[in-house]
């Protein structure tokens, strides 16, 4: 927060620029996401050829689409200036949950869904109230909502979730509409990726996300403009928290049943939105960037498989990649200092 | 409404250790246990030992504006490297120390370059490190490794009455922390860094040798941790860290501590007084047989409540100075003399 102050603020990011500025705005800012997962993609269609088959191609969609969902909600919390570390919890609550409601009604999947987003945005705004009106710092709150998510479902599962996810609600993580022409078959994992993305770019445009990054960029400049502060942050944490309940529907679609199988998605959440180069603190940075973001961490994760990594080296080089992508993206934003 | 007002030099958290005690005590009592015997507090005070010197590190990553999220997997390596490097030799026991808290110290190092010479946000640098030593853990270690020597297996277990000695490491550890915080050139520029970096460089500060000298310490603190945790165990080990969820935890306390998260206003002694209040809590908890999940939900509750106390306590206390220029009371205001 505080080095953001001494930057000059962009006019053009609340007084809506053209259309030809904004383009070129977004690309400066994080056309480096673009051509780093560029240069993965051709990396590994070199190493592994059948990955420009249209079927490999979306199998790995899939595989990104939780992480790129979850990306696109924490792009909104950071774009305001504030962190979910909530989110991998969330989406583990989610995925038992579920499993629990469909144990007692086994065609209940509708009823399954809802529950979950229901709780995704409860625990949303519960996160967003908390931070606004009792002024806790976000860092703390989701940390807070961490520990209790996570003490609570192994609590209520003696650490051990029972039951499984029906083959119906699980077509949505790892099934597809059949026989499409050249694809084979579309996921459905993939459509709901592509809705996602273009939600979240809709709402970026509409007056709510105007204010959203006029609140990030400056929160005291935006509240005596008449932007309702408490209230657009609170509605960027409930956003999170439904891109957490969607994104454990597919995990669990995809994955299965387990009480770990959030562990760790809002460090990777976190980390890709920020390699899509929006500046944690608030105010800048393109929401298809933050997936774009996603979609890069998961080509570094698929590459450094074909390059035979061991699982223990990934996590170190992962490490090297994210920090040398942020400390580049730096030196593009901030030359003069 | 008349309010209870605290001394200006006392941070809140302390009367909150009084109240946890107190509440602690009666609950248990109840419940038929006994909370103030000396096995009890000794208890008490052991477990806060490894998170408060860790946690008196993160204070100072804090204050310069910082955090370090790699502690939890350094503390992990220090665990291993002093118990390896000791082998169960006596006379390998000073190298090994020396070892573990130079590798300390260029972690810290690392951190600090990448944080200000590279300008990557400390949550993604320290992150990065993090999982930079997780995979360098994973890679090479599956077990426990390492023997520490008898001496330093006796450190983590010597009690002077009911007072364990390593308590001392502790009290040691935030005895030069506040010192160095509160009376020197260099704690003064801490706070001024922490406070408004850009100013603070304005005004002629070598602000990145201040920011790295926090990751510094912050990382020697964590190697400590390390060395200590090793004394407890006898071996290193390559989940003592995460286990511990040292890093989280350091940072929890460190704000439960009543120091502020964007960094240049807080207190060692606040976050000391933090890590008994969480120590004590868990004491009560395990007394009172509250199942462990529980048990870390409660303590989500406890951190969000206590914080959200203090941020309406800043609130009030800045209503009631509207008229007057803020007092600054938590942190140091002059210029400290040459």
């Amino acid at each position: 927060m505080s080095t953001a102050t001494v930057e000059v603020p962009e006019a053009g990011a609340v007084a809506a620029p053209s259309a030809a500025q904004r383009v070129s705005a977004a690309l400066g800012r994080s056309a480096p996401v673009f051509a780093v997962l560029a240069l993965l993609l051709v990396w590994i269609s070199i190493e592994n050829p059948n990955f420009t088959d249209p079927p490999v191609f979306l199998a790995f969609l899939k595989r990104a689409a939780p992480l790129a969902v979850l990306a696109a909600g924490q792009y909104f919390v950071i774009v305001a200036g504030e962190f979910d570390l909530s989110v991998g919890s969330l989406v583990t609550v989610t995925v038992v949950v579920a499993a629990e409601v469909l144990a007692d009604h086994p065609d209940g999947v509708i009823r399954a869904m809802a529950t979950v987003v229901a709780l995704g945005a409860v625990v949303g705004l519960a996160n967003g109230l908390i931070t606004t009106r009792l002024r806790v710092p976000s860092f703390i709150t989701t940390l807070g909502m961490l520990l209790i998510l996570e003490g609570a479902v192994d609590y209520w599962t003696d650490g051990a979730p029972k039951g499984s996810l029906s083959e119906d609600f699980r077509t949505l993580g790892r099934g597809g509409i059949d026989d499409v022409p050249w694809l084979e078959q579309l996921p459905w994992s993939v459509v709901v990726l592509v809705a996602v993305a273009v939600g979240a770019v809709l709402l970026m445009r509409s007056d709510f996300g105007k204010r959203l990054i006029a609140v990030g960029d400056n929160d005291r400049a935006a509240g005596l403009s008449g932007v309702n502060v408490p209230r657009t942050r609170t509605i960027a944490f409930v956003v999170s928290g439904l891109a957490a309940a969607l994104a454990g529907i597919l995990l669990g679609g995809f994955a299965g049943v387990s009480a770990q199988v959030g562990d760790g998605l809002e460090f990777e959440a976190i980390t890709a939105v920020v390699l899509g180069g929006v500046v944690l603190g608030g105010g800048r940075g393109s929401v298809v960037a933050a997936v774009a973001g996603a979609l890069t961490l998961e080509a570094l994760f698929t590459l450094l498989n074909l390059l035979g990594l061991s699982a223990a080296l990934q996590d170190a080089v992962e490490g090297l990649i994210i920090v040398a992508a942020v400390a580049f993206a730096a030196f593009r934003l901030r030359p003069d200092r | 409404m008349k309010r209870f007002k605290l001394p200006v030099n006392v941070l809140p958290i302390w009367p909150a250790l009084g109240i946890v005690l107190a509440v602690g005590w009666i609950t248990v009592t109840i419940d038929g246990g006994s909370f103030f015997t000396s096995s009890n507090m000794t208890n008490i005070l052991q477990r806060s030992v490894a998170l408060g010197i860790v946690a008196v590190g993160q204070t100072v990553a804090i204050l310069v504006g910082s955090l370090d999220l790699s502690v939890a997997y350094l503390i992990s390596l220090s665990s291993l490297v002093a118990a390896e490097t000791m082998d169960g030799k006596e006379s390998m026991l000073v190298p090994a120390i020396a070892l573990t808290l130079a590798l300390g110290a260029g972690v810290g190092l690392v951190n600090g370059l990448v944080v200000t010479k590279l300008r990557v946000n400390a949550f993604i640098a320290t992150l990065g490190m993090a999982l930079v030593l997780k995979g360098y853990l994973a890679d090479n270690y599956s077990r426990p490794s390492g023997e520490v020597s008898e001496t330093w297996k006796s450190f983590g277990y010597t009690r002077m009455g009911p007072v364990p000695v390593s308590i001392f490491l502790f009290v040691g550890v935030a005895l030069v922390v506040g010192f160095v915080l509160r009376r020197t050139r260099w704690g003064y520029h801490v706070y001024a860094v922490g406070g408004d970096e850009p100013v603070s460089a304005l005004s002629g500060l070598r602000t990145h040798r201040v920011v790295i000298g926090a990751h510094v310490l912050c990382s020697v603190a964590a190697a400590l941790t390390g060395l200590f945790l090793a004394s407890r165990l006898g071996s290193g080990t390559p989940r003592v860290g995460t286990d511990g969820g040292y890093d989280l935890e350091s940072i929890a306390a460190v704000v439960l501590g009543g120091t502020a998260l964007v960094g240049g206003k807080g207190r060692v002694n606040g976050t000391v007084a933090a890590v008994l209040v969480l120590a004590v809590l868990d004491n009560v908890f395990n007394q009172l047989e509250v199942d462990p999940f529980l048990k870390q939900a409660l303590r989500g509750v406890v951190i969000i409540a206590a914080v959200a106390l203090y941020a309406r306590r800043r609130l009030v206390a800045r209503e009631e100075e509207t008229s007057a220029p803020p007092v600054e009371t938590t942190g140091p205001t002059e210029v400290v003399p040459a």
